[in-house]
C-alpha cells in the first residue's frame, strides 16, 4: 500500500496517467454540466415562492459546494506536504488554489444576484456570506502567499500551514446556517434526510454539480501538468516528452 | 510509517485539534454578535437594547398584516410560535413578503416594545416545490384543518 | 418545457435579467479560466522546447569547431 502511495507522489507516473483520464474528464464534466443546466433552465417547474429566479440555484449549488470541497482536498494534500513531503502534493495545491479562488467568487456573485430578488439585498453580512467571504480570502492569501515567497520548499510549507489552518472555516461555512440565525436558508441537501425539493429538481442540480466535479477534475491535471512542466524541465523524461509528444 | 512521519503528522493534528477548539471557543463568545437577528422570545424577553440599530427576525403572523390605505405604512407582527413583535414599516416590500413568511427587519426597538424598521429583507426556507405541489399541499392541510401549509416540521424562518 | 414561448424562456417573469447575468458569467469566467489553463500549459511545452533546442544548437556550435579544431598556425592573407 504505502508502495502505491510513494508511486502516487511521482510526477512522471502521474503525468502520464493523467493524460489517459482527462478527455473522459472534459467530455464528461462538459456533458453533466450543460445537461443540468438545460434542464434546469428550461424544464424544471419554477418554484412556488420564488419563481424563477430559483433557477440560479443549478449554478450557486454547484460553485459554491465545489468551492468547499476543493479547499477541503487542498487541506488533506496539504497534511501529506507536512507530513510525507509529497511533491506532488504541493503540486496539487498550487494547481488548484486559483481554481478555487475563481469559484468562490462564482458562488458568491451567484449568491448576490439570487438575493436581490429574492431577499431584497445583493449583500448582508450574516454568518453564511461572511464565512463564504472569507473563504475568497484564503484562496487568495494561499495564491498570495506562494507567490511571495521564491525557495520552493519553504513555500511548500508555508502555504500548508496557512491551508491547514484556514480548513476550520469550512464547518464554520456549512453549519453557519444551523448554529446561528442567519439570513440565508439551511441546506437544501442533507445526509441523512431526504432532499427538500422534488425530484424534477434536485436531478438536474446533481447533474451540474457532477458535471461541475468532473470539469474541476480536468482543470485540475491540466494545471497540475502546466506545474509539473514547469518544475522538471531539467529531467529527462520531460525533454523527451516535449521533443516526442509522449511520456 | 516512519517515526518522523508519525511525530509530523500528531504534530499536524495537534494544530488542527488546537486551532478548531480556540475558534470554536471564540464563535460561541460571540455568537450574540454573528446571529444576524434577535428572534421575537429576545426581544420580548428584553434581551435586545432599546433605540439601537438592531435586526428582528421571524415570521410574519397570518392574518396580522395590516395596511396603510393612503400611505406605503405596513404594521404587522412577526412571530417565532411562543412570542410576538410588533413591526412597523414604510416602504416597498420585498415580492416575498406575505403572511406566513419569514422576514428580517432593520431598525430601532422603541420604548413601548414597538420595532421600527427602515428595511424589510424577505428570507425563505429550504424547500422547493412546484406550484402546483405547494397549491395541493396547502388544500390538503386546510382540509385537514393545519395551520402549517408547507410542511409537517415547524419552519425554520 | 416550463415555458410557452421562447420570449417566456428569456423573460423568465422578470427574472430573466438576474438568471441570465448570472449564467453568463459562470459560463464567462469557466470558459476564460479552462482556456487560460490550457494555453498556459502549450506555453510552457513551448518555452521547453525552445530550451532544449537552444541547448542543443549551442552544443553543436561548441562540439563542431572543438572536433576540427588543430593548433596548426592558420596563415590569414594580409593582403
Amino acid at each position: 500500500m504505502w508502495q502505491f502511495f510513494h508511486k502516487l507522489g511521482s510526477p512522471k507516473w502521474f503525468f502520464g496517467i493523467s493524460a489517459r483520464f482527462m478527455p473522459w474528464l472534459l467530455a464528461g464534466g462538459i456533458l453533466l454540466l450543460m445537461a443540468g443546466v438545460v434542464w434546469g433552465l428550461a424544464f424544471a417547474p419554477k418554484d412556488y415562492l420564488q419563481g424563477n429566479s430559483y433557477r440560479i440555484i443549478f449554478i450557486h449549488v454547484p460553485t459554491a459546494f465545489m468551492a468547499q470541497s476543493v479547499y477541503i482536498m487542498m487541506a488533506s494534500a496539504a497534511v501529506v506536504t507536512l507530513v510525507w513531503r509529497m511533491k506532488l502534493a504541493d503540486v496539487f495545491v498550487k494547481a488548484v488554489a486559483p481554481v478555487g479562488l475563481v469559484l468562490t467568487f462564482l458562488a458568491l456573485f451567484t449568491g448576490a444576484v439570487w438575493g436581490k430578488p429574492t431577499w431584497g439585498t445583493w449583500w448582508i453580512w450574516d454568518a453564511r456570506l461572511t464565512s463564504m467571504l472569507i473563504l475568497l480570502f484564503l484562496y487568495g492569501g494561499v495564491i498570495a502567499l506562494d507567490r511571495a515567497i521564491n525557495d520552493e520548499k519553504s513555500a511548500a510549507r508555508a502555504v500548508a500551514v496557512l491551508v491547514l489552518v484556514g480548513v476550520v472555516n469550512i464547518p464554520i461555512i456549512k453549519y453557519s446556517v444551523d448554529w446561528w440565525n442567519t439570513l440565508h436558508q439551511p441546506a437544501t441537501f442533507k445526509l441523512t434526510e431526504k432532499p427538500s425539493m422534488p425530484a424534477e429538481m434536485w436531478v438536474p442540480l446533481l447533474l451540474s454539480v457532477l458535471g461541475l466535479y468532473l470539469i474541476f477534475g480536468w482543470l485540475a491535471c491540466v494545471r497540475m501538468q502546466t506545474e509539473i512542466l514547469c518544475r522538471e524541465q531539467r529531467t529527462r523524461w520531460v525533454k523527451e516528452f516535449v521533443m516526442k509528444g509522449r511520456v | 510509517m516512519h517515526p518522523i512521519r508519525k511525530k509530523r503528522l500528531t504534530v499536524v493534528l495537534f494544530l488542527l485539534a488546537g486551532l478548531s477548539i480556540a475558534v470554536g471557543l471564540t464563535t460561541y463568545a460571540l455568537r450574540q454578535n454573528i446571529n444576524l437577528f434577535y428572534d421575537p422570545s429576545q426581544i420580548s424577553a428584553g434581551e435586545a437594547p432599546v433605540d439601537v440599530r438592531i435586526r428582528a427576525g421571524g415570521m410574519v403572523q397570518e392574518g396580522s398584516v395590516l395596511r396603510d390605505p393612503d400611505t406605503l405604512k405596513v404594521e404587522f407582527l412577526v412571530t417565532d410560535y411562543s412570542a410576538s413583535v410588533p413591526i412597523e414599516y414604510v416602504g416597498i416590500l420585498p415580492d416575498l413578503f406575505a403572511e406566513g413568511q419569514g422576514i428580517v427587519a432593520m431598525g430601532r426597538l422603541n420604548s413601548e416594545g414597538r420595532f421600527v424598521a427602515d428595511q424589510v429583507l424577505a428570507k425563505h426556507d429550504e424547500n422547493y416545490m412546484p406550484p402546483e405541489v405547494a397549491g395541493a399541499l396547502e388544500k390538503a392541510s386546510s382540509a385537514e384543518g393545519k395551520p402549517m401549509p408547507v410542511n409537517a416540521k415547524p419552519a425554520t424562518y | 418545457m416550463a415555458f410557452d414561448s421562447f420570449s417566456a424562456f428569456i423573460a423568465m417573469e422578470g427574472h430573466g435579467p438576474y438568471v441570465w447575468a448570472c449564467y453568463a458569467v459562470f459560463f464567462v469566467l469557466m470558459v476564460v479560466m479552462m482556456a487560460g489553463s490550457v494555453r498556459s500549459r502549450a506555453a510552457i511545452i513551448e518555452s521547453c522546447r525552445r530550451g532544449y533546442e537552444f541547448q542543443a544548437d549551442k552544443g553543436k556550435v561548441a562540439s563542431a569547431p572543438a572536433s576540427s579544431a588543430s593548433f596548426a598556425r592558420v596563415n590569414v592573407s594580409q593582403d
